[in-house]
């Protein structure tokens, strides 16, 4: 028997749409079919929330209560890289009380502190097709993007983004005060500079392990894919320092720039240099374009390699087991040579895979493990029972 | 709304259990009951201890701790190194680290850490009152920092160091083998001791 990271069964309560659902999938691929609005992508976005940050749509946490019910909650048993796991997360409104709203996590019953520690159970990635523009778009999808790419590789990165960003806002507010504290001030630059270094690095370093995956086949010895090969490089001053200098200089350089930026940040009211302004860069390897520069269809090709190829990669370094992978209305768009490349490759990566769509005949070829499922309002059927 | 199911004065009491910490109001009414149910055995005990705590528990004036003498029990037992102070963040990583068996040194307690988005600046915590305690003619030779590896927690620490620098003393924090982020509270005392013997120059 292969060891799989899978979802064998999925209960939500008040969930968007779903006021009770309990999703017996075993360890086999799920594909979802039923008209839009059907609440496919919202049982997606609940098996997201099995991952560390804010699920598939980043929506506020409110927002995805049921109407009329105080809360949601999203558990699910899974075959994990540690054995079988149980994994909840809950979220209730505030009740008015004063008593603030969360997110509570638990792992096999113990409740956890943040959603960081579901990373070192699972490793789950998706394509929506809110990610369409992803490359034409504002650089912080990317980033975000890539960000999540990072975290399938090393579980502590969400940690690592989420304490530069508290030190940065930190460092904003003492700069907007008329006379800030020099020694405090210095003292977040210090935090500021050794989290932003290890953010970069982090990235820099997930990075060269996808190239070994997604670049050109001759250079990463991989089987040609149906999907184009290409070139990836992260672009920030911060980077640039890291791979210029050892990273102990690296810290102390951003720091003193930091330092040095004082008022100009201040003038902004933000901070102006750091890993939260770096930029993806992805490139068409075949064409030799950047990729906001394809057609809509390629650059969506070019996506599915990536995330294929990060799939590899997570497969690889993670003892073998192939994350969980969110298609959300994928297969509609490629054309059946594509969409039949894509199945196969699924296959290749033998994880357990959730598609959706709201033509089932596009999911012939899905491959043999795969349960096709009828979605309508809130209710799932197997198909043909 | 929900009918009321007691008196307003069990009510009460179950209002105030629920502001406990690590208490909702379920556990509250469950902790409620079992009180009631043993009032002689429980309750009473309990009301007296909470009584006589209420009079007189009292902010130790040298080093924050909470204690009902003033100054405190720690301050005053002259079998502890006076030339140590370590320094926390609440008075829970205190107990932590003397749970822990730590070390045998005075301690200063915080009340918190520099925030500048929740509005706490230096003179809203103990720190005025630390550097005094360092200052001229003081036996102090050693200053641990024991806060927690939080962006506020660092930075606080690094703000400290910065204002002892001209002060003939070493600054040491914890070696804390804990991920980014963690907290003191969360650390066994296995690692607690170790942190603190494993403690490096700032
Ligand atoms: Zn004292």
């Amino acid at each position: 028997m292969t060891a799989t990271l899978a979802v064998n069964r999925i209960t939500l309560t008040g969930f968007r749409n779903y006021a009770q659902l309990r999703l017996d999938t075993g360890a086999g691929s799920v594909v979802l079919t039923g008209p839009n609005g059907a609440g496919k992508t919202n049982l997606l976005e609940a098996v997201s929330l099995l991952a560390p940050g804010r699920g598939l749509r980043g929506a506020p946490f409110d927002e995805l209560v049921r109407q009329g019910d105080a809360g949601w909650a999203v558990a699910a048993e899974l075959e994990a890289a540690t054995g079988p796991v149980k994994l909840g997360t809950a979220y209730s409104l505030s009740d008015g009380t004063g008593e603030a709203a969360g997110r509570q996590v638990t792992v096999d019953g113990l409740a956890q502190k943040g959603s960081g520690s579901l990373g070192h159970h699972t490793r789950i990635l998706w394509l929506t097709p809110a990610m369409d523009r992803l490359f034409a778009g504002p650089a912080s999808d990317r980033r975000r993007f890539l960000d999540r790419l990072v975290l399938a590789f090393d579980p502590d990165h969400s940690t690592r983004v989420l304490g530069f960003e508290k030190a940065m806002r930190e460092r904003n507010r003492l700069l907007a005060e008329p006379h800030a504290d020099a020694s405090w001030l210095s003292g977040l630059e210090v935090e500021l500079a050794a989290r932003g270094v290890a953010v970069a690095a982090a990235r820099l370093a997930a990075i060269d392990t996808l190239r070994g995956y997604a670049g050109k086949p001759t250079e990463s010895g991989g089987k040609p894919s149906h999907f184009p090969w290409v070139m990836l490089t992260c672009e920030g001053e911060v980077e640039s320092l890291i791979l210029a200098m050892p990273a102990v200089q690296a810290e102390d350089q951003y720091r003193k720039m930091l330092h040095d930026s004082r008022r100009a940040d201040a003038g902004a009211g933000r901070t102006l240099i750091g890993p939260h302004r770096s930029d993806l860069s992805v490139t068409h390897g075949p064409k030799d374009m950047p990729a906001r520069l394809c057609s809509t269809g390629e650059q969506k090709a070019l996506l599915i390699g990536i995330v294929l190829a990060h799939a590899r990669a997570v497969k690889a370094g993670f003892g073998g087991l192939a994350p969980i992978l969110l298609l959300d209305e994928v297969a509609a768009h490629l054309d059946a040579g594509r969409r039949h490349g894509l199945y196969g490759e699924l296959e290749g990566l033998g994880g357990q895979v959730w598609m959706t769509g709201t033509d089932r005949s596009l999911f012939e070829g899905a491959g043999p493990g795969a349960t096709i499922y009828d979605v309508n309002h809130g209710a799932i059927a197997v198909h043909g029972s | 709304m929900s009918r009321r199911i007691t008196g307003p004065e069990i009510e009460r009491l179950i209002q105030l259990l629920a502001r406990l910490p690590g208490l909702g109001p379920r556990s509250a009414r469950r902790a409620a009951l079992h009180l009631v149910k043993n009032r002689e055995k429980l309750l009473g005990p309990l009301a007296a201890s909470l009584k006589e705590t209420e009079e007189k528990v009292l902010v130790c004036s040298s080093c924050g701790g909470i204690d009902t003498v003033d100054p405190c029990t720690i301050c005053t037992d002259d079998r502890r190194d006076a030339s140590i102070i370590c320094v926390v963040e609440e008075v829970g990583d205190l107990w932590a680290l003397e749970r822990a068996g730590a070390l045998n040194a005075l301690y200063h307690v915080l009340g918190g850490t520099l925030s500048a988005i929740e509005g706490v600046g230096p003179d809203d915590l103990n720190i005025p009152s630390l550097i005094s305690r360092c200052g001229p003619g003081s036996p102090v030779k050693e200053v641990i920092i024991a806060v927690n590896a939080t962006v506020e927690g660092q930075a606080t620490a690094h703000y400290i160091t910065d204002r002892l620098k001209d002060f003939d003393l070493t600054v040491s924090r914890l070696a804390h083998g804990v991920p980014v982020g963690g907290e003191l509270d969360y650390l066994d005392e296995g690692t607690l001791s170790a942190a603190m013997r494993q403690r490096r120059p700032f």
